[in-house]
């Protein structure tokens, strides 16, 4: 199906059947759940070891999203901060603009040879959301998208773009109102409409085989990444920076490149405003494990076990948990999770605005902070990979609104 | 030992349905709580079932989020849960106690301490809503150790081979969930309630206890003719939303929210009697 990975090491190569990475992953969902997510299981397992599945899942990746996404060199950006070069993985040229479209065109053939004629999915950023809606309106299927209040607010272009494309976008008022709410709220719708429903979690969290089969759709990032930077420079990148909210374009990129032990690898969480203050989004850098949404994994919760509350700059990233395998990753020290506050962001935002013109998206804006830290700190011959997860056309008038800017005069 | 397995031998014995409220432990506070678990039993309740608030309940409705809402607000924590169950236990030695709750709080105040804290208090059983047996790790074990009974729910989409698995790791009594959904959804498909109970009995001798969509008289009559008792939540748990302010000063406030569970104590008896 696809050319072959590098062999991997027995730690790297999880989940084992029933799910597990380490003591993290697992399928903790309510007994009416229980059988929709082994049959899930069941039915991606059938289909992944069909190839004609994978030709199908890669020809629309090339036709309609538009793979692969370029490998850029960002001459400008790595003057400015000195030291290594920096690439980017351009998946904000994507089709809807992110990553996440990598896996809703995997999920939505899922659903569609599993006979399932309505789509649900949880969104933060409203990126997922709009990758849903999207296959969705292809398909002729109807689309439920699960949106926090506050991210209604936020993400506000978003929420008419999943209206365009036929969708019903659901306000979710409890708890927090934001990601890990909407993702409470499809759970319930789920058990609700078990029998006709497929749940398109758009990340690389929930139970199992969620965890597994998003990264499995979303690893083209670091397959084609790989390809294309080996055909480039003959050589492997020296480092591999990514954001991490869920963790699913980290994963994507990092996953093929687990075996390459000479590349190190960086996973940024949204360190808000400050690792040392109460308002972030990063488990890994911050939480401890516990069980939230269906798997074991770092959660942002407090000592009675209650999940915390989570701030960060932007909503793709404002979720208290993150995906089992980052958190087996970083158990196994193969991964660095770090993280970039608020501020640091808007400034790498405005830098690769500037200096490249490429407008990223709030959530990548992470990784660039992170990146410009590291570059500088390498040597001139060494190579830095960036994942571009998205573009910022979504995020504009959040940053107008957080600088005081004034929107629309000039 | 676990408390349960006399008191549904003694329903058995007397014919009559196991009538078990649920309600969120702490909402809005744990004196109102005790204050209604002994109400409750004087009406009638053969059993309480107490919520651990979560601040993510992904498998309950609109009325049990408001109430773990409420709880949350006014400090509950699980340690203050477990304290408010050994306060009952001081004053109730008879009626069991089961908790239910979500893994979280339970994983983090760690396995070992939890299963001591239970037995402490005088908790008869445990169930926890996210926590398959396939992934419960040595829970089960701690909890049978001290004679904590492990309640496991089965539901409309249980395979028969599950349930066969489910019903090895339960003791106590099987909780059949009647719907596909949420706590509070409405009862709609009875019949198949009906068949599913039929089965289930054929593997197990546990009692079993029909839960999720009750909320009257005529609900609760229609289960109970179908398994051995019934379990009333957010038909309760909404009552308790209607409470006044520093609802402990009002004990005709308590008395009027429990009387839900003495109308459907009154209306099983009855049944009951007719029946025999
Ligand atoms: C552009 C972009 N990047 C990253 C993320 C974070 O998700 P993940 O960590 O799963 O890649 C989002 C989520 O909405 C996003 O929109």
């Amino acid at each position: 199906m696809h050319e072959p990975a590098p062999e991997l090491r027995r730690e790297f190569s999880g989940p084992d059947e029933s799910g597990h990475f380490g003591p993290y992953g697992g399928a903790f969902v309510g007994e009416t759940l229980v059988r929709a997510v082994a049959e899930l299981a069941e039915a991606y397992a059938s289909l992944s070891a069909k190839p004609e599945f994978w030709r199908e899942f890669d020809a629309d990746l090339a036709d309609y999203v538009g793979r692969p996404s370029p490998l850029y060199l960002a001459e400008r950006l790595g003057e400015a901060w000195g030291g290594a070069r920096i690439w980017l993985k351009r998946e904000d040229l994507n089709h809807t603009g992110a990553h996440k479209i990598n896996n809703t065109i995997g999920q939505a053939l899922l659903a569609k040879h599993m006979g399932k004629t309505r789509l649900i999915a949880e969104t933060g950023a409203g990126q997922h959301g709009v990758a849903s809606a999207t296959v969705a309106a292809r398909m002729g299927l109807e689309c439920h998208v699960y949106m926090g209040a506050e991210d209604i607010v936020r993400q506000a272009p978003n929420v008419y773009r999943m209206k365009l494309l036929g969708a019903r976008v659901i306000a979710v008022e409890s708890g927090s109102r934001t990601l890990k709410d909407a993702m409470n709220e499809a759970l319930r719708d789920w058990a609700t409409h078990v029998d006709d429903t497929y749940y398109i979690i758009g990340t690389v969290a929930g139970p199992h085989p969620y965890p597994r089969m998003v990264r499995d759709f979303q690893s083209v990032i670091g397959r084609e990444a790989r390809r294309q930077f080996l055909e480039r420079t003959g050589v492997l990148p020296d480092a591999l920076v990514a954001c991490v909210g869920g963790g699913s374009n980290a994963i994507g990129l990092f996953h093929p490149f687990l075996g390459d032990s000479d590349v190190a690898m960086y996973g940024v969480e949204a360190a808000g405003r400050g690792l040392d203050t109460p308002d972030h989004a990063a488990p890994l850098c911050a939480g401890r494990p516990g069980v939230l949404h269906g798997n074991r994994t770092y959660l942002m919760t407090d000592e009675h076990g209650q999940i915390l509350d989570t701030h960060s700059v932007s909503a793709g990233l404002d979720y208290p948990g993150v995906g089992p395998e980052h958190a087996w990753l970083k158990d196994l020290e193969r991964v660095r999770y770090v993280g970039a506050t608020d501020r640091e962001t808007l400034e790498a935002f405005h830098q690769l605005t500037r200096l490249e013109g490429i407008i990223p998206a709030l959530e990548s804006s992470h990784a660039l902070a992170w990146a410009g830290r590291l570059a500088a700190k390498m040597k001139s011959g060494q190579n830095l990979l960036v994942n571009l997860s998205g573009r910022g056309d979504k995020d504009i008038e959040a940053v107008a609104r957080l600088e005081g800017a004034d929107f629309g005069t000039v | 030992m676990s408390r349960i397995a006399p008191c549904a031998a003694r329903a058995r014995e007397q014919e009559r349905g196991l009538l078990i409220p649920y309600l969120v432990a702490g909402d809005p506070d744990f004196a109102t709580t005790l204050a209604l678990m002994r109400e409750l039993v004087a009406r009638g309740a053969d059993m309480i079932e107490l919520g651990i608030p979560f601040s993510d309940p992904s498998s309950d409705g609109p009325v049990i989020q408001r109430g773990v809402e409420r709880a949350l607000a006014g400090g509950a924590t699980l340690a203050g849960v477990l304290e408010l169950a050994r306060r009952f236990r001081d004053q109730d030695g008879r009626t069991p106690v089961i908790l239910m709750g979500y893994l979280n709080p339970i994983e983090i105040m760690g396995y070992g301490e939890f299963t001591a804290g239970c037995a402490r208090a005088g908790v008869d059983g445990v169930l926890v809503v996210d926590m398959p047996p396939a992934e419960a790790g040595d829970l089960p074990a701690l909890l049978a150790g001290q004679g904590i009974d492990r309640i496991f729910l089965v539901s409309p989409t249980t395979t028969p081979g599950r349930a066969r698995e489910i019903i090895e790791y339960t003791s106590g009594y099987l909780y059949y969930v009647s719907l596909k959904g949420v706590t509070g959804a409405a009862l709609e498909d009875r019949e198949s309630v009906a068949g599913n109970i039929a089965g289930l009995r054929k593997l197990t001798d546990l009692p079993i206890i029909i839960g999720f969509g009750i909320r009257d008289e005529e609900t609760a009559l229609a289960m109970n003719a179908l398994g051995d008792g019934v379990i009333i939540g957010s038909a309760l748990v909404e009552k308790i939303e209607q409470l006044p302010p520093e609802a402990t000063g009002h004990p005709e406030a308590i008395g009027e929210a429990a009387e839900l569970i003495g109308k459907v104590r009154r209306a099983l008896d009855h049944d009951g009697k007719r029946v025999s």
